[in-house]
């Protein structure tokens, strides 16, 4: 579904602030892959999504999704086929506009409605938007007309979620989404995550600090660290895996113990 | 009395859909647009032209679509250029000055005399009688307030809106930003130049200066509506701004009656706006004072009450 050749990026090349964000990263996904990402900070996890996403174009490599070299495709031509969530509940949505029209705006950006710019939203579809804020399970469905701001960060978060898998995207990245979040919604958002994902059955790459959701979700998970992907785990070898063994694991592969209180800290 | 009432609700119908470009620019796209001033006079400029050549309805979006050109350089200035917004919209209206010039065939006003306009053509079918003037205004000012209401409801405004409001999220999404600011000055600066077209041919004259400051002037009657009627949604801002601009006219017109000498009536109108856009943290201010000296009179009254004991 993803494949990325020898993907490389330099910031402020040619200056004392050169730094090398990705190092010739190559890698496969296969369709309906869900894979974690972990790793220390400044390893290139987010720089990663960007290149992807399309937020900046890559010095070297090429990107490919679903077969189409996307490489040099501006950001908000990848977004139709890429959904994606960050670390601040805040990003993904307009909070002076209302749920619903949050809702239509994600929804009518759909193949079907691309070229119509006067499309508007049907009562058939406000229903199914209903439908779709009913299973959030947060009573979000009977406060459509409200608008986005006045909800809570797991909240919106949810609804940033919701907008992005509405229509199915062909990959899903979600950076650090739940981490602002406090522990009980993060685990609801998780939990949200896991049956859309698995439901849909969609190509989806989740960075996260918390080692053992690392493991728990999705079948694939990579470690990365100085720009490239020291460590691809996945099938029989990723099995029965703990944290303690990703952790010496990483030391083999990067030649450095993992030095993040974070990653250290959520280990239980 | 009556003829303060009819002025106001004419003019003030008029100038709305300054007020509501400002609205869309402003609160909706969240951008400065000072090409407003400049764009009114070209709306009017044109209008007043074609009229004068004996099309006063070809008129109308003659002077529109030239509006929309002068918010498409502002746009392609910031969006592709990177000239900030307010310096686009500056830049904008000074090479307007000459436009408008041009547009007036190299003079410095144009006027009509026995030229129909669309004022003349619909007082002669005689629907309205002697309110006329303000049924027109009213039904171009109310029927393009219905339109941007509904535009603001179709997968374009909704991306307009959401540019305006959160563009970080615009640029995660499939949403163009250079594209949706685009139009939006486009359509903004189209409403002013309607603006200028219906005042052109109401008034029978076109002049260089007649725009100057009518930035403030818009913005003041969009503050003024939203203090009375409030923000939320798009059906609200549209009637805010119609009612804030018939209000300011209505201050305006009690201003000339009063004593007040008309030299003065530039700095009557930077006070009403002034006041205007500072209500809400006057009346902060004040419930704030006052809940204070209620709170250090409780205050008092208790200590008073223990000496006494």
């Amino acid at each position: 579904m993803l494949e990325l050749r020898k993907v490389s990026k330099t910031f402020n090349p040619g200056t004392v602030n050169e730094h090398t964000a990705l190092n010739g990263v190559s890698v496969t996904l296969a369709e309906g892959d869900f894979v974690t990402i972990v790793g220390s900070n400044g390893a290139g996890k987010s720089t990663l999504f960007n290149a992807v996403a399309g937020d900046f174009f890559v010095d070297q490599g090429a990107i490919l999704l679903d077969g189409q070299d996307i490489t040099y495709l501006p950001g908000y031509r990848r977004s139709r086929q890429i959904g994606r969530l960050f670390q601040d509940p805040m990003r993904g949505t307009a909070p002076h506009m209302t749920i619903e029209e949050n809702l239509a705006l994600a929804y009518l950006r759909t193949a079907k409605h691309q070229k119509a710019f006067f499309s508007r939203v049907s009562k058939a579809d406000k229903e199914l938007f209903r439908a779709q804020l009913a299973k959030l399970d947060m009573g979000l469905e009977n406060r459509m007309r409200q608008p986005v701001g006045l909800l809570s960060g797991g909240q919106r978060q949810a609804l940033t979620l919701l907008m992005a898998t509405m229509v199915p995207p062909k990959l899903l990245l979600l950076d650090e989404h739940t981490a602002a979040l406090d522990p009980g919604t993060a685990e609801k958002v998780l939990k949200l995550t896991r049956e859309i994902v698995e439901g849909e059955h969609l190509t989806c790459m989740m960075i996260t600090h918390n080692m053992k959701n690392a493991l728990e979700l999705g079948n694939r998970t990579f470690m990365m660290d100085a720009g490239r992907i020291v460590l691809d785990l996945k099938g029989e070898e990723r099995r029965g895996l703990t944290v303690d063994d990703l952790l010496v694991r990483f030391r083999a592969g990067a030649g450095k113990a993992l030095d993040n209180d974070r990653i250290l800290l959520s280990e239980g | 009395m009556l003829y303060i009432v009819q002025t106001a609700l004419e003019l003030g119908f008029q100038y709305a859909l300054v007020a509501m470009a400002l609205f869309l620019s402003y609160r909706v796209l969240d951008i400065a647009d000072l090409t407003t001033d400049g764009c009114f006079i070209l709306g009017c400029a044109v209008s007043v032209t074609c009229a004068a050549a004996g099309h006063p309805f070809l008129a109308i979006p003659a002077a529109m679509l030239s509006g929309a050109g002068a918010g498409f350089v502002t746009a392609f200035l910031q969006t592709k250029l990177g000239v900030p917004s307010i310096l686009a919209g500056i830049v904008t209206n000074t090479g307007l000055y000459t436009v408008n010039l041009m547009a007036m065939g190299w003079k410095a006003n144009q006027s009509l005399l026995r030229q129909d306009t669309i004022f003349t053509l619909f007082r002669d079918t005689g629907i309205g009688g002697n309110w006329y003037a303000i049924l027109l205004s009213g039904a171009v000012t109310v029927g393009m307030g219905i339109i941007l209401v509904l535009f603001l409801g179709t997968r374009l405004g909704l991306s307009i809106r959401a540019t305006g409001d959160n563009r970080d999220m615009v640029r995660s999404s499939s949403i163009n930003p250079t594209f949706t600011i685009t139009v939006g000055l486009c359509l903004a600066n189209a409403m002013t130049a309607l603006s200028g077209a219906v005042v052109g041919q109401a008034q029978k004259t076109a002049d260089i200066n007649a725009g100057t400051g009518i930035v403030v002037i818009g913005l003041a009657c969009l503050i003024i509506g939203e203090t009375v009627v409030g923000r939320g949604s798009m059906l609200r801002g549209a009637v805010a701004v119609i009612l804030g601009s018939i209000l300011y006219r209505v201050v305006y017109a009690l201003v000339l009656r009063s004593p007040i000498p008309i030299d003065c009536l530039k700095l009557v109108t930077a006070i009403v706006v002034a006041l205007a856009i500072a209500a809400p943290t006057l009346r902060q201010w004040w419930a704030f004072q006052r809940r204070k000296r209620a709170a250090l009179s409780a205050c008092r009254k208790q200590a008073d009450g223990k000496e006494a004991s």
